[in-house]
């Protein structure tokens, strides 16, 4: 599935200049600041801003030509937005199911049973909307899109109104959502973090322009990545998670490379998942030192070395299964030990997130 | 018992079917010109605005005296329908229904405005994403949410209809059955030095707007509180 849009928009100082072709596969995440227009982008997809002159095709669908525009209704789009968006006159069950009795018969390919399920909501239904709280809130929004049984699902920052728990609890529900429902989705985001956790491919937008669009993994291999921006550099490891505990720490396996994380052990086994770390708590050292209190320690070989800001460098590594590993480090210690390419490697990892 | 004559009763049937023709037409009238004027701000907008609140600053005959002469015989629309074969409208009830129409806008357009402004395009928005049309989106979002607009703006329209006098004086003169409304009887009793009849008049009218004006503000209470 593809999504093309070619739009121009001039507006009280503000101008979009838009021509992307996009392929459509799990999550793609449109990054920018604040004010870049990536949420303009997304009301021009979904139709809600009737820009002139604008082009956009989804698949084999014309949703707005030169004499023509589908509405939104006629879409299928799956909307969710910034803020809380229910319905207040309805109860959660109705908000479910207003777009679920609205989609034809042959269209619909979730109900509202599995989608509670997934979302976890069963026990809201019959809540007034004014009873949830802003996470409960929020999945609902998601459900109530998903049971519309849409063709796109567009996000439009989703987690930027909840705090830090409520969005931990969110998190997890929304990784998992493209691939269990197969709906490819855009999500709009600010926070790098989101982008990591959960994009599969991040176009990224500035003063109303396209700047590129790449797979995650190219984003990330880049040390002046503006996902780096607020934290630092940052890798993904993908992997899956091994069986049983031990003192809290679960296995995460990715190729034959293995890692402990903080896991809960009700997360099933097997299950792929990411985990975030960043580059400045990752040391190198050139034998695997044994009496440490770090307890990931995975041999890599070094691909490259980039300044960094500060005196300091991006080494970029691969573990023995191929994936990327950044560490930041400072000069000083890259000349003492004598860091070059294709040099082997111990990574000391200091801190691991379980993302998605 | 109530010491009302025939006379009274006429204008009563009169100024009542007058308020429930002009409010119900007004609802249909102004529900899209307040969605519209409260979907933005343009030059455009600013000046229906201007125009719609123009019956609350003008002196009534002011707006009589115009309707007067586009609706009389030699008037563009009474004209048109002399030359139609029909009657022109002044002086008739059609004609003092067109006159009211215009006279309340404001207190049909204004509450709706600002009861669509309250409740933003989002929900509307969200009702589209979720397949739903345009007439689907008025009756299952909308209505139910701006409720409270819609019954403040009918109850204002209706008691503001209830309240005229010079337009209608200018337009409808005072025919009987026709045009002549209780505000206008009141006026002939009290010429008459017919003061007992004009008291009993008055003072219904005054308990009757009293009555009305004081649901509305207990429901646009209750409505501001039930929005948060």
């Amino acid at each position: 599935m593809s999504l093309s849009v070619r739009a121009h928009l001039k507006r009280d100082g503000f101008d979009l200049d838009v021509d992307m072709d996009l392929p459509l596969e799990g999550v793609t995440s449109l990054f920018g600041r604040s004010g870049c227009g990536k949420t303009t982008l997304l009301r021009i997809i979904a139709g809600l801003e009737k820009v002139r002159g604008a082009h956009v095709r989804f698949g084999g669908q014309v949703w707005q030509g030169d004499r023509q525009f589908v509405p939104l209704h006629r879409r299928r789009i799956g909307l969710v937005f910034q803020e809380h968006s229910l319905l207040p006159h309805l109860t959660a069950r109705d908000n479910l199911l207003y777009g679920y009795r609205r989609t034809p018969k042959q269209h619909r390919r979730l109900h509202l049973g599995e989608v509670a399920e997934m979302l976890d909501i069963s026990a809201l239904l019959d809540r007034p909307v004014d009873r949830l709280s802003g996470g409960q809130r929020q999945r609902v929004s998601l459900g109530r899109a998903l049971l519309t049984s849409p063709q796109l699902l567009l996000l439009d920052e989703p987690l930027s109104a909840l705090d830090t728990q409520t969005k931990r609890e969110i998190m997890p529900f929304l990784s998992r959502l493209s691939g269990e429902a197969g709906v490819p989705i855009i999500l709009v985001t600010h926070a790098p973090d989101e982008v990591e956790r959960l994009a599969d491919r991040v176009v990224f937008m500035r003063d109303g322009r396209i700047e590129r669009s790449e797979s995650l993994k190219q984003a990330l291999a880049r040390p002046d990545s503006p996902l780096f921006a607020d934290e630092g550099a940052v890798s993904v490891l993908e992997g899956s998670l091994g069986e049983t505990g031990e003192r809290g720490l679960r296995p995460f396996a990715a190729g034959t490379t293995q890692l402990w994380v903080g896991a809960a052990d009700d997360l099933p086994t097997g299950r792929s998942c990411r985990l975030r770390i960043l580059a400045r708590d990752v040391s190198l050292a050139l034998d695997d030192p044994r009496r440490i209190s770090i307890q990931n320690h995975l041999p890599v070989t070094i691909e490259r070395i980039d300044p960094f800001r500060d005196h300091r460098c991006l080494v970029s590594t691969r573990t023995t299964d191929g994936q990327l590993l950044l560490a930041e480090i400072t000069m000083r210690a890259s000349a003492q030990l004598g860091l070059a390419p294709g040099v082997p490697v111990y990574a000391l990892v200091k801190s691991v997130a379980l993302v998605g | 018992m109530t010491g009302l004559g025939p006379e009274d009763w006429q204008a009563i049937e009169v100024t009542f079917r007058l308020c429930l023709y002009t409010t119900l037409i007004l609802l249909v009238i102004a529900t899209p010109i307040a969605w519209w004027l409260s979907s933005g701000r343009s030059a455009g907008r600013v000046a229906v605005q201007a125009v719609v609140a123009l019956p609350l600053v003008l002196p009534p005959t002011v707006l009589g005296f115009y309707l007067l002469i586009v609706l009389g015989p030699r008037g563009f629309v009474g004209g048109t329908l002399e030359a139609m074969g029909l009657h022109h409208l002044a002086f008739t009830f059609e004609g003092i229904l067109i006159a009211s129409v215009i006279y309340s806008m404001p207190f049909a357009v204004q509450p709706l405005t600002e009861a669509f402004n309250n409740l933003g395009r989002r929900p509307v928005e969200v009702a589209s994403s979720l397949g739903a049309n345009a007439v689907d989106r008025f009756l299952t979002v909308i209505l139910p949410l701006t409720r409270g607009g819609f019954v403040v703006a009918a109850t204002l329209t209706f008691a503001h209809t209830l309240g005229e006098f010079g337009v209608i004086l200018m337009l409808g003169g005072s025919i009987p059955g026709e045009t002549k409304v209780l505000s206008v009887l009141i006026y002939d009793h009290t010429e008459a030095m017919n003061y007992d009849s004009a008291h009993r008049l008055s003072l219904m009218l005054l308990i009757f707007s009293f009555i009305t004006l004081f649901i509305v503000y207990s429901m646009t209470r209750r409505f501001r509180v039930a929005r948060v």
